[in-house]
């Protein structure tokens, strides 16, 4: 094999490779970037699924101002306020990971452990917000009727806007449904998913009791990019095709239309906030290591510009995130 | 970095390169919310202005983040090409053809498959 290297790479050195440095970019700097490289392309191939699947169904996509409208403590009907407040705490998160760096080239070991917390601490907050988000998302809003073929249709007043199933719908005295347990013996169901909270049959009595209200579908209207609301004839045919009630989504329905925007939301989402959990606990390691003065004693802070390269990829995905699931 | 570069403080800059990332979030976000019909119901290259906007703006808030916070600005060019080149290459490449599918087969679907009344 020694015939094959050009020049031998043995000891201590091995690893630093002989402290070359190829493009002025330090061993350890160029990995990262490899590894950044690679999983930009990783996440370009998660979105590019997700358009694929858009443009497919370009005339039925779920519209995220209509999915993701809550803010904390407040009812309402506010899209996007949230989801921008997440981008700006990961946004600024990201300043103070690089004034950290910034502090470290200067190698002020103070500054550098105040900007290394408020960085985990933005961390903390934005994962937080992520978890809410899904919370709302999995509980759901309004609920919706799942027709036979799987398509979603939702409840709409008079004016066009979107009501919950619990402002016309009356629990019926003879509803007998149970909640499945695993402890009914039911251990090798492997889904027992939660009960909706009516059924099919209660939704119905109470859409014929209240004739203001009517059905919309999961079709777009080109024109006006609005969703078509049916008339109380179309609607009262397509009563007679409904399979369920769905409140809320998982990978499996969605009562806000194509279950395919759940499973992405959950996908990439998940595997983003996955990489903001692996930040933060890098992050928490690399904090522990300037206070006890790792990186002093090394005489140079590249440690901190390296972990700070790959919480700014963490960013610069969410900035794309953003686009594709919240604006476009 | 050359050790010229090392020792001076960045802050301005990077104070400044914050500022205009929340100011294009703020705008994104302000259209977002309040989609002009002009722009929302219009239809260029296959999609509304307003997407283009979008993915402009986006665009311009990748650059600031990869050029100032992730310091590419002050990378050997050769480094920052391999970097930069690579990914746009690829996802350029990756987007069209999934798009230009996705596109063809949601025409199939809705031509002939999907019906919308029962």
């Amino acid at each position: 094999m020694e015939a094959t290297i050009a020049t031998e790479n043995t000891g201590k050195e091995a690893w630093t490779g002989g402290g070359k440095k190829p493009l002025d970019a330090s061993y350890g700097k160029m990995m990262m970037w490899f590894f950044i490289v690679s999983d930009a392309l990783t996440f370009s191939a998660f979105l590019g699924a997700y358009g694929l699947m858009r443009f497919k169904f370009i005339d039925s996509w779920p519209i995220a101002d209509e999915v993701f409208t809550h803010i904390p403590f407040v009812h309402g009907h506010f899209p996007m306020y949230y989801v921008a407040f997440m981008t700006f705490i990961l946004i600024f998160s990201s300043v103070t990971m690089v004034l950290a760096v910034d502090a470290g080239h200067q190698m002020k070991k103070g500054k550098v452990t105040i900007y290394m917390l408020l960085t985990i601490i933005g961390g903390l907050i934005f994962l937080g917000s992520q978890a809410w988000e899904w919370k709302n998302f999995i509980g759901g809003t309004y609920g919706s009727l799942v027709m036979q073929d799987g398509k979603i249709a939702q409840f709409v007043d008079a004016s066009g806007h979107q009501i919950a199933l619990e402002e016309f719908v009356h629990k019926s005295t003879s509803d007998q449904r149970v909640a499945h347990t695993k402890s009914n013996g039911l251990w090798f169901v492997k889904d027992v998913g939660a009960m909706a909270p009516f059924t099919v049959h209660e939704v119905i009595e109470g859409f014929k009791a209240n004739p203001d209200i009517s059905l919309r579908t999961e079709q777009i209207n080109l024109d006006t990019k609005h969703k078509t609301v049916l008339s109380r004839e179309e609607a009262n045919q397509f009563l007679t095709k409904a399979a369920g009630v769905v409140k809320g989504a998982n990978l499996k329905v969605n009562e806000y239309g194509k279950t395919l925007f759940a499973d992405f939301f959950f996908f990439i989402t998940g595997f983003h906030g996955f990489h903001v959990f692996s930040g933060i606990l890098i992050n928490i390691i690399i904090f522990f290591n300037v206070i006890v003065g790792t990186y002093e004693k090394r005489g140079h802070y590249e440690m901190v510009e390296k972990v700070g390269l790959y919480w700014h990829f963490v960013d610069l995905v969410w900035v794309f995130v953003f686009t594709f699931f919240y604006l476009v | 970095m050359t050790q010229e570069h090392a020792h001076e403080s960045h802050t301005g800059l990077i104070w400044k390169v914050f500022g205009i990332l929340s100011l294009i979030t703020i705008v994104e976000v302000f259209l977002g919310i309040v989609k002009p019909e002009s722009l929302h119901l219009s239809n260029f290259l296959g999609t509304s202005y307003l997407n283009w906007i979008f993915l402009i703006l986006t665009l311009a808030k990748a650059y600031g983040i990869a050029w100032y916070f992730m310091h590419l600005k002050q990378e050997k060019a050769g480094l920052r090409r391999a970097i930069v080149w690579t990914v746009v290459f690829l996802v350029c490449y990756l987007a069209t053809l999934l798009l230009i599918e996705g596109n063809f087969v949601g025409d199939v679907l809705s031509d002939r498959y999907t019906k919308w009344f029962y």
